[in-house]
C-alpha cells in the first residue's frame, strides 16, 4: 500500500522520486517556481511527464519513456486535487458540489447527497448545503471543497497551498480541519507555511529548481535543515562547508541556490570576517574533517557591530546590509543569506540602513555544526 | 459583482469633437430605422403583414432559421470545444477559417454550397446518385442559413470557454468525471451564458440570411423564399408591403439585441455571467 513516483518534465527542470506510505501525509516545501505545483499536476495527471512511472496502491498512473507506455486519465487515478482557490462549480449547490464525486463514481442521486451530506457534516459546514459557492466566504468555500475532495475517495489527496487564499481569521479553521480529516489518510501538500508542515505532515521534501534538496521526518527537517530554503522556513541562519576538528570551513564565495540577487551575493562574498577562517561551532555529531556540512545558529543569537570586535573567541562575518524589518518586537537585520534580530534601539544606535557595511558576530556556543 | 460603470464620474474624458463624431454614428444607425417606421403604413400594417404570401414567407423564416440555429448549436458546440480545448496543428488555420463566412460575400458562399451540394456539386453528385436532391430545396436554406450563422455560435462559444479557462474541468476530472461527465456537468452548465448569446445570435443571423439562400435555395414560395426575400420581391411590386415586413425584422433585431447584449461592458459574444472567479466572486465580509 504505497505510492511511487519517477517523474521528470524536461521544460519545467522537474525531476522527482517520491515515496509515501499508506498514512503518510507528506509537505512539499521550496521557493516560489521550484516546481511543486508542477508535480502535483503530474500526479494528478494534469501534465504530462516526459518519462518517469508512478503507481499508487499496486496501481500504475503512468509509465513514459521506455517499455510499453502506460497512461491513466486523472478521472480513473484517484488522486483528489485541492487547490489554493475553492474552484467550487459556481453553477451548483454546495451539497451538490460535494456529491460531484460520487455521483461521478456512479453513486445514485439520493445515495450520493447522503454521502456529500455525511462530508459535509464531518467539515461541519452541513448548514451551508443549500448554498451557492457565489454566497461563500472563501474560508466556508475552501471547507467545502475538502469536503467534495474528501468525498472522491481519493487513494492521494493532493492540496496545492489550500491556505494560501485564506485570511488570518479562517486559515487557522482550516488547518485545525486539515489536521484532523488527514489522519490516517495519505495525503502530498504543497505549502509555504512551515507551520502547516509542522502540523499536518509526518515528512517533508524541500524542492529546489525542480529538484529535491532535502527530506525526512518533520522535525527533524525543521530542527537541523541542509537546505538554505529549509532553514529560512525554521528561521535558521545556514551556512554550508566543510567539516573541520573545531568547526566548520564555510565553502568560498556561495551565491548558493535560492540565494537573494545581487545585494545578497556581494554580502554572502564577504564572507566570514577573515576569508578562509574556520567557524567555531558545537558539532551535532562526532565530526568527520572533510565531510561536507553546515552550521546553523539562530537569527537571535547574532549581534552586530559597526567595527569586529577584538578578542573574543567569537565568529564574525563582515557584512553588507541588505534590508530592515519589523520582526515581533525586535528588527531583523538581513544582510544576503544571513539575518540578525536586534532591538529597534540598537538599530538606531547602529545607523543601520541598507547598503551599511557592519559585523555579524555569533558565539560558537549559538553554531550548531552537522553534516549535510 | 460591482461594476464601475454603476457609478457617474465628473470626468469622462472625452473631448467634444469626438462626441460630436459619435452623435453622427448613433444617428447613422437610428435614423434609417426612423425612416422604416416613418414609411410603414400604419392603416393597412395588419393586413399587410398578414397576408398569405407573408405569413408563408415568416413561418418558413421561423421554421429555417430555428433548424439552422439546431444545426449550428449541434456542430458548433463541438467545433468551438476543439478549438478552444484542443491542441493539434494547424489548430489557428482552422480558426481563421471558420471565420471565413463571417466575411465572406454571402452570394459566394451560395455559389461555393452549390458547388458542394448542388447536382454536379463536390458531394452533390454522390447524394444524388443516393436519391437526395439537397438545391433549392427548405433543406438548402437551413444549411445556406448554418453556413453564415455558424461562425457567430463558435466565435462566442470559443469566448466564453477559453474566458471560463480549464480549472474547474481539470478538477471535475481529478474527482473521477470522466470527459463525457465533465463536459455535461461541469464545461455546457458553465458557459450556458455564452451558448445562449451564440445560439441567439445565430438565429438573427439566419433570420436575415438573403445573398446565400438566393444563390443555393431559389426563391420557391412556401419552400426557399424567406422574408428577406419576400421583402426583395415586394419591393418591386408591392412597396408598402415589403416596409411593414422589414419593421417585422426590425422588431425581430431589436428583441435579439435586447436579449443577447445586456448591459454595458459586455459584448454580445461574451458571457453576461462569467464563471466566479475568486477573488473577485467572494461576498465582501470575506474580504474586509
Amino acid at each position: 500500500m504505497t505510492f511511487t513516483l519517477d517523474a521528470v518534465v524536461a521544460d519545467r527542470g522537474l525531476d522527482v522520486s517520491l515515496n509515501l506510505g499508506a498514512a503518510e501525509t507528506v509537505a512539499i516545501l521550496g521557493p516560489n517556481g521550484a516546481g511543486k505545483s508542477t508535480l502535483l499536476s503530474v500526479i494528478a495527471g494534469l501534465i504530462r511527464p516526459d518519462s518517469g512511472t508512478a503507481a499508487l496502491d499496486g496501481r500504475p498512473l503512468f509509465h513514459l519513456g521506455g517499455g510499453r507506455v502506460v497512461w491513466t486519465p486523472p478521472h480513473r487515478r484517484g488522486t483528489a486535487l485541492l487547490a489554493q482557490e475553492a474552484l467550487l462549480f459556481p453553477h451548483l449547490t454546495a451539497l451538490d458540489n460535494v456529491a460531484f464525486g460520487p455521483r461521478s463514481a456512479g453513486a445514485g442521486r439520493a445515495a450520493a447527497r447522503d454521502a456529500a451530506a455525511r462530508w459535509l457534516a464531518e467539515v461541519e459546514a452541513t448548514d451551508l448545503a443549500g448554498r451557492r459557492p457565489g454566497e461563500l466566504s472563501g474560508g466556508q468555500a475552501q471547507r467545502v471543497a475538502v469536503a467534495r475532495a474528501l468525498a472522491a475517495d481519493p487513494g492521494l489527496l493532493l492540496l496545492d497551498e489550500p491556505m494560501a487564499a485564506l485570511d488570518v481569521h479562517a486559515a487557522p479553521l482550516l488547518r485545525r480541519l486539515l489536521k484532523r480529516v488527514l489522519a490516517g489518510r495519505r495525503a502530498i501538500i504543497v505549502t509555504h507555511d512551515v507551520l502547516d508542515a509542522y502540523m499536518l505532515s509526518d515528512t517533508v521534501v524541500v524542492l529546489e529548481a525542480g529538484q529535491i534538496v532535502e527530506q525526512g521526518p518533520t522535525r527533524e527537517v525543521l530542527t537541523r535543515p541542509r537546505s538554505r530554503f529549509a532553514a529560512g522556513l525554521a528561521g535558521l541562519n545556514l551556512v554550508p562547508g566543510t567539516v573541520t576538528a573545531a568547526g566548520l570551513l564555510p565553502d568560498p564565495a556561495d551565491g548558493g541556490p535560492g540565494g537573494p540577487g545581487a545585494p545578497g551575493a556581494q554580502a554572502a562574498a564577504d564572507g566570514p570576517a577573515a576569508a578562509g577562517t574556520e567557524l567555531a561551532g558545537r558539532h551535532e555529531d562526532t565530526p568527520v574533517p572533510g565531510q561536507a556540512g553546515v552550521a546553523a545558529f539562530p537569527p537571535s543569537a547574532v549581534s552586530v557591530f559597526p567595527d569586529l570586535p577584538h578578542g573574543s573567541p567569537r565568529n564574525a562575518f563582515a557584512v553588507t546590509v541588505t534590508d530592515l524589518e519589523p520582526h515581533g518586537d525586535q528588527i531583523r537585520v538581513r544582510a544576503g543569506d544571513l539575518a540578525a534580530d536586534i532591538t529597534p534601539a540598537a538599530s538606531a544606535d547602529l545607523s543601520l540602513a541598507p547598503g551599511v557595511r557592519a559585523y555579524f558576530v555569533v558565539k560558537a556556543a549559538a553554531v550548531s555544526i552537522y553534516p549535510a | 459583482m460591482r461594476r464601475p460603470g454603476g457609478r457617474r464620474h465628473g470626468y469622462s474624458g472625452i473631448p467634444r469633437w469626438v462626441a460630436a463624431l459619435a452623435v453622427v454614428a448613433a444617428a447613422f444607425i437610428l435614423l434609417p430605422l426612423a425612416a422604416v417606421v416613418a414609411r410603414v403604413d400604419w392603416p393597412n400594417f395588419l393586413p399587410l403583414v398578414t397576408s398569405d404570401a407573408s405569413l408563408t414567407a415568416l413561418g418558413l423564416s421561423l421554421r429555417t432559421a430555428a433548424g439552422s440555429t439546431a444545426l449550428c448549436i449541434l456542430l458548433g458546440v463541438p467545433l468551438a470545444l476543439v478549438l478552444a480545448r484542443g491542441e493539434f496543428h494547424g489548430q489557428r488555420l482552422l480558426r481563421s477559417f471558420v471565420l471565413l463566412p463571417l466575411v465572406l460575400p454571402p452570394v459566394v458562399g451560395g455559389i461555393a454550397l452549390l458547388y458542394t451540394f448542388g447536382r454536379q456539386g463536390l458531394l452533390g453528385r454522390g447524394l444524388e446518385v443516393a436519391g437526395i436532391q439537397i438545391a433549392f430545396s427548405t433543406t438548402a436554406v437551413v444549411l445556406a442559413q448554418t453556413f453564415v450563422a455558424l461562425p457567430f455560435l463558435v466565435v462566442s462559444l470559443e469566448g466564453a470557454l477559453r474566458a471560463g479557462g480549464q480549472r474547474y474541468e481539470a478538477v471535475a476530472a481529478t474527482l473521477g468525471a470522466r470527459p463525457g461527465t465533465v463536459l455535461r456537468r461541469v464545461t455546457l452548465p458553465l458557459v450556458l451564458p455564452g451558448l445562449a448569446s451564440g445560439a441567439v445570435l445565430s438565429f438573427a443571423r439566419s433570420l436575415g440570411e438573403f445573398g446565400a439562400t438566393l444563390t443555393f435555395a431559389g426563391s420557391l414560395q412556401g419552400i426557399t423564399r424567406t422574408l428577406p426575400l419576400e421583402i426583395y420581391l415586394q419591393r418591386e411590386t408591392d412597396a408598402d408591403a415589403a416596409v411593414a415586413l422589414s419593421l417585422l425584422l426590425v422588431a425581430v433585431a431589436v428583441i435579439v439585441v435586447g436579449v443577447s447584449y445586456r448591459g454595458p461592458g459586455t459584448p454580445p459574444a461574451m458571457p453576461s455571467r462569467a464563471p466566479s472567479r475568486t477573488p473577485d466572486a467572494e461576498p465582501a465580509e470575506a474580504r474586509r
